[in-house]
């Protein structure tokens, strides 16, 4: 029942007045109000905006936040409010839903907040009326094509421990994920070519001796071409065995476009190996070497472009169908009315109708050869009217070819561009937060020479303790409390990597990267993990890139909250740093890492590097 | 009550609040309550009988309420002019839920009354038999026969027409409705509905 006709109950319980007289069997008890509410106004406050309404306005959703009890956590006894710490502008839109019935999808939205103000207030996204839902569907679609390509990103980073099978697969898949799986993308397009070419230039006449007619290259060079036929087989045989073998898959593989390419690239030469000796068929076996062009396909795997072809041809199958179709029916009319046309005069080439074809598809496509012409007036009436029907006919269905290749060819360089620039933005967006796991390091490093030297003055202390904010405070408390728990420690990036250089280790510490799948679900946002270089000292000069090892889920909530006091904590890090200097030439037993930087490096009172090293992320 | 025409659409202002409450049986809250319930479906201020038809049929989405609510809206519009207005909305409302158990049942024979001559015809009760069984629609246990409307109409016949004459009139129907219990039991079912 939709909730605008809740209020015209009354009016549906009393038409049932008709129904008493005819009634035989006496009716139910009516059920008692009890406690029957006036119609009461609440006030829903979000964000400082105040909302107020009906309370039955809100009744006639009960399975939603603002229809339920659930509402009532959000009750203020102070100020006899509703509160919510949500978005003004995107709740109008949810109490238009409760007032109208209608969910309205304004277009100025992202779709991304919108959807979590819907999950949030308990709404169902379905519901939203006809007149936003297409506009909806459409950026959600979109979004979710951004989110893929972004994920698709992910895959980049390498996850520990595939095996030798997943490994390899990966290699083919991303030929830019390993120099091996580079050297072998090269290897094999540059054998597809040589196939290319090699079976180009067989035909090719070659210079005769002079008592004989020219033969094609081919037949000349029998050996050298069947040796580097058999070469390129064998390359593309062992790639497919290769693929095959690495495919997660094996059945839908060999069901893919790509590998039945494969096979039918190949397959001729096998076949010819098997069938030489019969004679008879060495017709059908010249037939079949025309497969072999086949191979060029293979470089769809190479070219970016010619897969977005593919698939735009795939994507307008019904147009081309449609065009095929009409360009059928249209050859088969004028093909017959040019025959007919026609049969009068002596001589003509129009001998049957499957004959006219060939005139018919010449003329309306425009190329006219001339092999074929109509003599008799009539047939040059029709003929004519045949070639202009053949250029509309034509017209139609390409424009529409042509703007799905525009668009799915546009959507790629996007999404190439959209790449490229996620690189940087990354870069910038980890220097912002990096102050706020220096902050940790400082405070902490500060912290610790306060307990043990008490070098510092109670001003200083004092002062110290104010530029950090309790929030602050607590947070560092609490990673302080996991550092004693795994009795491991936080330390900056430059130190790890020292001592990682001092201790000669070929293997990277115990990391656990956590490519949790709720990284998916938070999208884009914050997080993201780099690849790890392996180059360290690429950290010798600059600020320390803060490349993330272990992602530890606590710290990423709790650390948040510190994207706020960003300033607050770079103010703090100016000032230790006078500090700093003078300590660190005190302080003989602590190794020195060689350069310090105005961000701030730790000094650890613990020893080096056998210990196992527990980096931050990136928070 | 005013009807202002604009170039877009008919608006249609009802009598003043305290007009109203004079006229019903309502209090000033019920009619506001009333009245924005009404105004929230029918923003220009009168229903006709497609919006009415909407309405009512969401209350009954197994069957087909249609034909029971084009009853409805004959009863309901008694100006005749296609269109039920607040104040005939209200008014009717009043008699069925505020009314007197006469002014209930003078109602109740008016709606079946579909030619309004003052009796009811076979055919007319068959008619309106059939509506209200259509809104049961199809799922029903037992299943509705062929002939349950018919015999349902023989029985109202049995017992409300007293002389036989194949119509029932108003005074017949009073005076059964007013000698059965069940259905004078009924008719207070609806002093509680708002």
């Amino acid at each position: 029942m939709a909730a605008g006709v809740a209020a015209w109950l009354p009016f549906a319980r009393a038409a049932a007045i008709g129904w008493m007289p005819v009634a035989n069997l006496p009716m139910p008890v009516a059920p008692a109000e009890k406690n029957k509410r006036q119609d009461e106004m609440i006030i829903l406050n979000v964000s400082g905006r105040r909302f107020e309404t009906w309370r039955n306005t809100l009744d006639r959703y009960p399975d939603t936040l603002l229809g339920s009890s659930e509402k009532e956590f959000f009750y203020n006894e102070d100020t006899k409010e509703y509160f919510f710490d949500r978005d003004p502008d995107v709740f109008r839109s949810v109490l238009n839903f409760y007032r109208t019935g209608k969910l309205h999808y304004p277009r100025y939205e992202c779709i991304s907040s919108y959807d979590e103000e819907l999950a949030f207030f308990g709404i169902i996204s379905e519901i939203i009326g006809d007149c936003c839902y297409e506009e909806y569907k459409d950026r959600k679609r979109e979004n979710a094509e951004r989110l893929m390509d972004d994920q698709e990103d992910n895959k980049d980073a390498k996850p520990p421990n595939m095996t030798f099978r997943e490994a390899m697969w990966r290699a083919f898949e991303n030929p830019h994920t390993s120099t091996m799986a580079l050297v072998f993308y090269y290897v094999t397009g540059f054998f597809i070519a040589v196939s290319v070419i090699t079976n180009v230039v067989e035909t090719v006449p070659c210079g005769s001796s002079p008592n004989q007619k020219e033969v094609p290259c081919g037949e000349r060079y029998t050996v050298a071409f069947f040796c580097m036929d058999t070469a390129c087989v064998m390359i593309f045989t062992v790639e497919y065995l290769m693929r095959l073998f690495a495919a997660p898959s094996r059945y839908r593989f060999m069901r893919s476009v790509m590998s039945i390419i494969d096979v039918v690239a190949i397959l001729p030469y096998y076949i010819g190996l098997v069938m030489t000796d019969n004679e008879d068929v060495s017709g059908a076996f010249v037939t079949l070497r025309v497969f072999r062009v086949f191979r060029i396909f293979k470089f769809s795997r190479h070219s970016q472009g010619l897969r977005i072809l593919g698939y735009t041809l795939k994507s307008c199958a019904s147009e081309l169908g449609f065009l095929l179709f009409s360009l059928t029916m249209a050859i088969i009319i004028f093909a017959t009315v040019m025959f007919y046309a026609e049969k009068g005069s002596s001589s003509s080439k129009f001998t049957s109708i499957p004959a006219s074809f060939w005139y018919t598809i010449v003329t309306m496509t425009t190329l006219g050869y001339g092999d074929m012409v109509p003599k008799t007036i009539a047939g040059k009436i029709f003929g004519s009217i045949c070639s202009l029907s053949g250029v509309l006919v034509i017209a139609l269905p390409v424009p529409v070819i042509v703007s799905n290749f525009s668009r799915i060819y546009h959507q790629n360089q996007r999404t190439d561009k959209r790449r490229a620039q996620k690189k940087a933005r990354l870069a910038r967006i980890r220097i912002a937060k990096q102050g706020t796991s220096n902050a940790f390091l400082d405070s902490k490093k500060n912290g610790l020479f306060n307990e043990a030297l008490e070098f510092t003055s109670p001003e200083e202390e004092q002062h110290l303790r104010k530029t950090t904010s309790l929030l602050e405070n607590q947070h560092h408390h609490l990673l302080h409390c996991l550092e004693k728990t795994t009795n491991h420690e936080f330390v900056d990036e430059q130190y790890y990597q020292q001592s990682y250089l001092e201790a000669g280790l070929q293997t990277y510490p115990s990391r656990s990267p956590s490519l949790s799948s709720r990284d998916g679900a938070t999208g884009t946002c914050c997080t993201r993990r780099s690849k790890n270089r392996h180059a360290p000292l690429q950290n010798a000069s600059g600020p320390p890139h803060m490349e993330p090892l272990t992602h530890q889920r606590g710290l990423q909530e709790l650390s948040t909250i510190h994207i706020l006091p960003l300033s607050t904590s770079r103010s703090s890090l100016n000032e230790p740093a006078s500090l700093n200097c003078r300590i660190t030439t005190a302080i003989i037993s602590i190794p020195t890492p060689p350069e310090t930087t105005p961000e701030g490096d730790a000094h650890l009172p613990t020893g080096p590097a056998h210990q196992n090293v527990v980096k931050v992320s990136a928070l | 009550s005013r009807v202002t025409f604009s170039f877009l659409s008919v608006r249609y202002r009802p009598e003043r609040l305290d007009h109203l409450e004079q006229k019903t049986n309502f209090s000033k809250k019920e009619l506001q309550v009333l009245y924005r319930g009404f105004k929230n479906e029918c923003p220009s201020g009168v229903v006709n009988e497609e919006t009415f038809k909407s309405i009512y049929s969401q209350f009954f989405p197994h069957g087909d309420s249609s034909m029971y609510a084009h009853f409805l809206f004959e009863a309901f519009d008694t100006r005749n002019n296609g269109s039920v207005s607040f104040e005939d909305f209200v008014v009717s409302l009043s008699i069925i839920l505020r009314g007197s158990i006469t002014d209930k049942l003078n109602w109740a024979f008016n709606l079946y009354d579909l030619n309004k001559d003052g009796c009811i015809t076979r055919e007319e009760m068959t008619d309106i038999m059939h509506s209200i069984y259509d809104m049961m629609g199809k799922y029903t246990y037992p299943c509705i026969g062929d002939n349950a409307p018919m015999e349902h109409v023989d029985n109202f016949f049995q017992k409300m027409d007293k002389n036989n004459d194949g119509v029932v009139t108003i005074e017949e129907f009073l005076e059964t409705c007013q000698r059965d219990e069940s259905i004078m039991q009924s008719m207070h079912m609806f002093d509680s509905v708002i």
